[in-house]
């Protein structure tokens, strides 16, 4: 037994590809355990039965019409910016500079705005705050794109950088436009006019973010899958080598994918700005340029995925929010629960790819 | 010869990958003073088999015993523990480290680099390699970079030595070289294992043979008690013919007009020079040369897919006119008529894409067709199925990805592709690396084929015996010149190798 | 007129907590890891001091090796863990470096707002931030003949001794790197881990001690932060982006500690620049677009070192990738 004692006591093999349900069933296993978990530890902090737990979690996404409204809103934009960021990520182009294209975006609502707002009519300026945010977007996903197809240059980092440009340079204009001076904020835009102020559809508030999120997943879906540069964005993605033997000019798809990248996170931006706070501040993100970036890996870069993750991380965001509120806690518990989440679905990622072995001494494996 | 000592004994050792079986209950055993070739075709568990004893895979099941006492090798540094060392196929190498740091990478003790390059210099003189152990890696030549990898073996005192098909890189010269260090060695009383598919390295260097057929020990015997044909036979299960077809041309025309053309990389290093030849339909015109001078950029070159400096590549048509090739990307050129297929050498870095199934590759060469703005799958689905038929193509089914196909596949998938759009040039790079015997001779009949159709064929090669055998006219490269066109026919193996070393091979001396 | 003395230290003040955390992401990149969790690691690491000196003011009597002992120690234990939960993601479970760090950040800087917030509550205070004033003086205390040396002790001997460290830190781990086995072990496990699998080297070792000790150095960052810069007051959100800038800074400096010394201190002196600047009281929107300035000379030198292309200057080859030794 003495010179047995190092072998491994277990052993880590990669499996065949699992059948989607399997698959799903091991994520969906991993979203339990985590939400076991994070009972716990509210139970620790709050000192209430898990039960009540999780009902305040749900309450505080979905208790009232209008908080299940709000959740849906939410979906919507975290689900919006998602789609946004993964033509990029299929690319193999981590753009983690969304939250820069997103205030891009809204700072190009804002401006048309307040320096357009009583010039011209109210259909006229819709029209120009939507073509200036998908600009101001897709310019900003644009300069790193260009870096990279041109000197190869770390996306990663570029968008990281540019993230913080475009909130200085908001932050900028925040003072520049100041109402009232000195206030360091720009308060709700055209209070008393409404100009610039997206229409609400069918008279419901909080419809159109949702109706333009539900859109854009078909479409991107269908643009991913089914179209010609979709095709080149996967092959692209898969090996730079191989665009170029086929004739892919892989410089102008990077520039055409994250222009198209910036312009959606730029309509996020839109409808953040236009639509629903009718203010610019530089927090009005809320992360989400990051988080869309776990909620697009998440779901495997699948639009249609990307509905239920998203759902997964508003529900447990606001429903911490919940249970903060109700135990007098503090807000940042949420991103607590979230992170917490998320470990655990970006580790069970392990054990679709990988199967583990236990050894037994007389060499017979059992496999798990 | 006094009794045979084993150095290391395999009892019963396999090894499985998800529900393919490496090696099945092979025993073997390993003599000191010996060198035991390892032969099997690709796919055989060779590889497998000695990186078990490296300590890269673990077995499943098995004993291993070394000097009669049994070990477990659980990772490489219980194996160097225990004296073993091996040279990989795939050099483990540090490219920003210098020849000395990788050499001493993973030892322990106190960090003294000028002690440990002395050391380095005397293994060098003693064995007579040629090292320098400040160079860096990335810019040593491929044969450079064998030799540390053998250096640091040696400098580790390993007494078993494993060399992964260590001449595939090599020239002719090279490799007598490496023999006879080899032979070295032996005298020493090391223990040598050289894994190779090439009968003549077996017959040259081995004193044992030890045959692998799918994972299973087929037999052993002495290499001069035994024959080509008979380990052959071993290794390949039943006879086949070692003749390969050589149909003759059928009223060749000029097609490709390759002129004066030269290539630098981005780093400004010549490396084709004055390239000048022409390429015939209904011909296979073979190209030779040593790895790395020039053969990948003259292909790539020929497809619009490296820049060239200076020169002309001139498409000639059936009715004489021409179309200039050079400064137009794969598409220009395809969108100009001109069906150009190129297998090259990586395929699945290149010519496919490992994580895409079967008909999203065959789509790679058409996707574009049409005006719609989405793509037809009906067609390339159509294509994978025939190739699939036609070839027989091994796969579970049109949607798994091409990556799980083992390499023969993988390559009847590309070349299939490839020839599918009924091209008027093909150009194939090492089409038949890494592949066993049975798929290598589809493969040259696919290329056959291609010839009797009226193809212009550039088949870039590293087995010379296959040129020779192939090849209508052989063009040689050497450091990036031609060195000089042969008839495939007549040309004598010797020549030809003289000729990849040295421009003109060894015609001015005589 | 620009006040270059009192510019300096209020620049290497700046720097530090950059340097920290440059300096620890360097180590963790040199093995192949890119640790995109550095900023959460830092709020983890500055929140974990604060927890314990909070307590060990509320216990009473200080005693100044404790007062520095007990913060710090919190502090490292906090961003132990943190790189401990990183490694066993993205080396044990070999989940995408990127995805994972992100959900670091989110986590680290939620966990250190919520205990930050919730220890401001427990103060019962009327401003939203706690202040640790008496172990922070600790902290703070620069060398006694700072005061009487004139522009020299300003310039060089104003810094607590945790400024001094990170210099020490910086310059121990370039020695690492650049001149012993360790870090010859370490380097080649960033560049080819199976290189590194195949000579014999523990590739999980290295990149979990590698990440584990530079998560440690970076949280220390933090720590300096808190207990030194701020003078022991912390309020949610103070920290801000430094996290990103000492990423950015391991690109800036070509991942070489000794450079970073300075490049922190470059890029602290552009983060406060605006201050020294005058701009008027009509133009305050001026001092946003100064404070723009690091991020746009990091994004030239992404650039242009990307243009430059040496083989030498690139990132390690297998930065980003997880591995796994039986990949067929």
């Amino acid at each position: 037994m003495n010179n047995k004692n190092h072998e491994p006591l277990f052993h880590v093999s990669k499996r065949d590809a699992l059948p989607w349900q399997k698959a799903w069933a091991i994520r969906g296993a991993a979203i339990l355990a985590a939400l076991i978990v994070c009972g716990v530890i509210t139970m620790i902090t709050t000192g209430d039965n898990p039960i009540s737990i999780y009902k305040t979690i749900f309450q505080g996404a979905f208790g009232s019409p209008r908080k299940s409204w709000v959740s849906c809103q939410n979906i919507s934009i975290l689900l919006l910016i998602s789609l946004a960021l993964t033509p990029a990520f299929k690319m193999r182009f981590w753009n983690i500079g969304g939250e820069g294209q997103i205030l891009m975006g809204g700072l190009g609502a804002a401006a048309c705005m307040i320096c357009l707002g009583d010039k011209v009519p109210g259909a006229v300026l819709i029209c120009l705050m939507v073509v200036s945010s998908l600009t101001a977007g897709a310019v900003w996903g644009l300069i790193p794109a260009l870096f990279k197809a041109k000197w190869n240059t770390n996306e990663t980092l570029a968008t990281l950088m540019m993230n913080y440009i475009a909130i200085q340079l908001v932050a900028y204009y925040i003072i520049k436009w100041e109402v009232p001076k000195g206030s360091g904020k720009i308060g709700i835009i055209n209070q008393n006019t409404n100009a610039g102020w997206l229409p609400q559809l069918f008279g419901m508030k909080y419809l159109l973010p949702i109706v333009v999120a539900v859109a854009a997943t078909v479409l991107m879906y269908i643009y991913l899958n089914y179209s010609k540069q979709g095709y080149e964005i996967s092959v692209v993605g898969e090996s730079e080598n191989t665009a170029r033997y086929v004739g892919i000019k892989v410089e102008t798809v990077i520039i055409r994918t994250m222009l198209i990248s910036g312009a959606l996170c730029g309509l996020a931006g839109l409808l953040l700005v236009g639509g629903i706070n009718h203010t610019i501040t530089t927090t009005i993100t809320d992360g989400q340029g990051f988080t869309a970036v776990m909620v697009s890996w998440l779901a495997k870069f699948n639009p249609f995925a990307m509905i239920f993750t998203s759902f997964l991380i508003i529900l447990l965001g606001r429903g911490a929010g919940g249970i903060s509120t109700a135990f007098g806690l503090n807000q940042s518990f949420a991103d607590i629960i979230t992170g917490i989440i998320l470990f655990f679905i970006i580790g069970c990622e392990f054990f679709i790819t990988y199967k583990i072995s236990f050894r037994k001494k007389a060499g017979k494996e059992e496999t798990v | 010869m006094a009794e045979k000592i084993a150095a290391v004994t395999l009892k019963n050792v396999t090894k499985t990958f998800g529900k393919v079986v490496a090696n099945d209950k092979v025993s073997l055993s390993i003599y000191k003073g010996e060198v035991l070739a390892l032969l099997g075709e690709n796919g055989s568990g060779k590889t497998t088999l000695m990186n078990m004893l490296s300590g890269i895979y673990f077995p499943d099941e098995g004993q291993i015993f070394i000097n009669g006492k049994e070990v477990v090798i659980a990772s490489p540094k219980d194996a160097f523990s225990y004296g073993i060392g091996m040279v990989h196929q795939h050099f483990k190498l540090v490219d920003v480290l210098t020849a000395t740091e990788n050499i001493i990478l993973g030892m322990e003790g106190k960090l003294n680099i000028k002690e440990a390059s002395a050391k380095i210099r005397e293994i060098c003189d003693r064995y007579g390699f040629d090292v320098d152990p400040d160079q860096k890696i990335y810019d040593m030549s491929v044969s450079q970079k064998q030799t540390v990898e053998i250096v640091k073996v040696l400098y580790r005192g390993a007494d078993i030595l494993i060399l992964d098909e260590p001449t595939a890189v090599l020239t002719p010269q090279e490799t007598e070289k490496l023999f006879s260090v080899l032979r070295n060695m032996r005298e020493d009383g090391k223990a040598i294992v050289i894994i190779t598919h090439k009968m003549h390295e077996v017959e040259e260097i081995s004193d044992r043979v030890a045959v692998l057929r799918k994972g299973c020990y087929i037999g052993e015997m002495m290499t001069k008690d035994t024959n080509a044909a008979e380990m052959t036979n071993m290794m390949v299960g039943h006879t086949i013919s070692l003749n390969i077809e050589r149909p003759k041309p059928v009223n060749p025309k000029p097609r490709i007009e390759v002129k004066d053309v030269t290539v630098r990389s981005e780093d400004g290093v010549v490396k084709l020079k004055d390239i000048s030849f022409t390429a015939n339909s209904g011909e296979i015109l073979g190209i030779a040369g040593i790895s790395g001078c020039g053969q990948k950029e003259l292909l790539e070159a020929i497809a619009g897919l490296q820049k060239v400096e200076s020169g002309s590549i001139t498409y000639i048509e059936d009715d004489g006119s021409t179309d200039e090739l050079l400064g137009k990307d794969p598409r220009k050129i395809a969108e100009m008529g001109v069906s150009l297929s190129f297998v090259p050498e990586d395929r699945l870095g290149m010519g496919l894409v490992g994580n895409m199934d079967l008909t999203n590759n065959m789509m790679l060469r058409s996707f574009r067709r049409g005006h719609s703005f989405f793509t037809d799958r009906r067609s390339p689905r159509k294509l994978a199925e025939d190739v699939v038929k036609k070839l027989g193509v091994v796969t579970p089914d049109l949607s798994t990805p091409v990556r799980r196909l083992s390499g023969g596949n993988v390559q009847k998938v590309l070349v299939g592709r490839e020839i599918a759009s009924a091209p008027t040039v093909l150009l194939t790079a090492y089409a038949v690396r890494g592949l066993d015997i049975n798929s290598s001779y589809t493969i040259y009949d696919l290329i056959n084929e291609q010839k009797k159709a009226g193809v212009a064929v550039i088949f870039v090669g590293e087995d010379l015996d296959v040129l020779l055998e192939l090849s209508d006219r052989i063009l040689v490269l050497c450091g990036g010149e031609v060195s000089g066109i042969v008839d495939g026919r007549n040309a004598d193996k010797k020549e030809v190798g003289m000729m990849m070393t040295k421009i003109g091979g060894n015609s001015h001396e005589q | 007129m620009f006040d270059i003395v009192s510019f300096i230290p209020r620049a290497v003040s700046q720097g530090i907590p950059l340097l920290y955390g440059s300096t620890g992401e360097i180590l963790t990149e040199k093995t192949g890891n890119l640790n995109l969790g550095i900023p959460g690691v830092m709020y983890v690491g500055a929140i974990s001091g604060v927890i314990g000196s909070f307590f060990y003011e509320q216990s009473g009597n200080i005693n100044g090796f404790l007062a520095i002992a007990i913060p710090m120690l919190c502090s490292l234990v906090g961003s132990f863990l943190m790189g401990l939960l990183y490694c066993f993601l993205t080396v044990s479970l070999r989940a995408n470096q990127n995805v994972t760090g992100l959900a670091m950040t989110t986590f680290g800087i939620g966990f250190g707002n919520f205990f930050g917030g919730s220890l401001i509550k427990l103060t019962n205070s009327d401003v939203p931030s706690i202040a640790l004033s008496k172990t922070s003086a600790y902290f703070s205390k620069t060398l006694p003949i700072a005061g009487s040396t004139g522009v020299f002790g300003k310039l060089f001997l104003s810094y607590g001794f945790l400024a001094y460290l990170a210099i020490i830190i910086a310059l121990l781990a370039s020695y690492v790197l650049n001149h012993t086995r360790i870090g010859l072990h370490l380097r080649s496990v960033g560049e080819s881990p199976s290189t590194a699998d195949a000579a014999g080297i523990n590739v999980t070792l290295y990149k979990y001690g590698a990440t584990c000790i530079g998560c440690m150095i970076a949280g220390l960052g933090g720590l300096y932060y808190v207990m030194d810069y701020a003078s022991g007051v912390w309020s949610n959100d103070a920290f801000g982006d430094r996290g990103w800038l000492a990423i950015a800074l391991v690109i800036f400096t070509i991942w070489r500690p000794t450079t970073s010394i300075f490049a922190s201190i470059l890029f602290g002196g552009l983060y406060i620049l605006y201050l020294f600047i005058p701009s008027g009281i009509d133009h305050m929107e001026m001092k946003e677009l100064y404070k723009m300035i690091p991020y746009i000379v990091t994004l030239v030198v992404l650039v242009i070192t990307s243009m430059r292309n040496k083989r030498e200057n690139q990132p390690p080859a297998s930065l980003g990738l997880p591995y796994f030794r039986e990949e067929r």
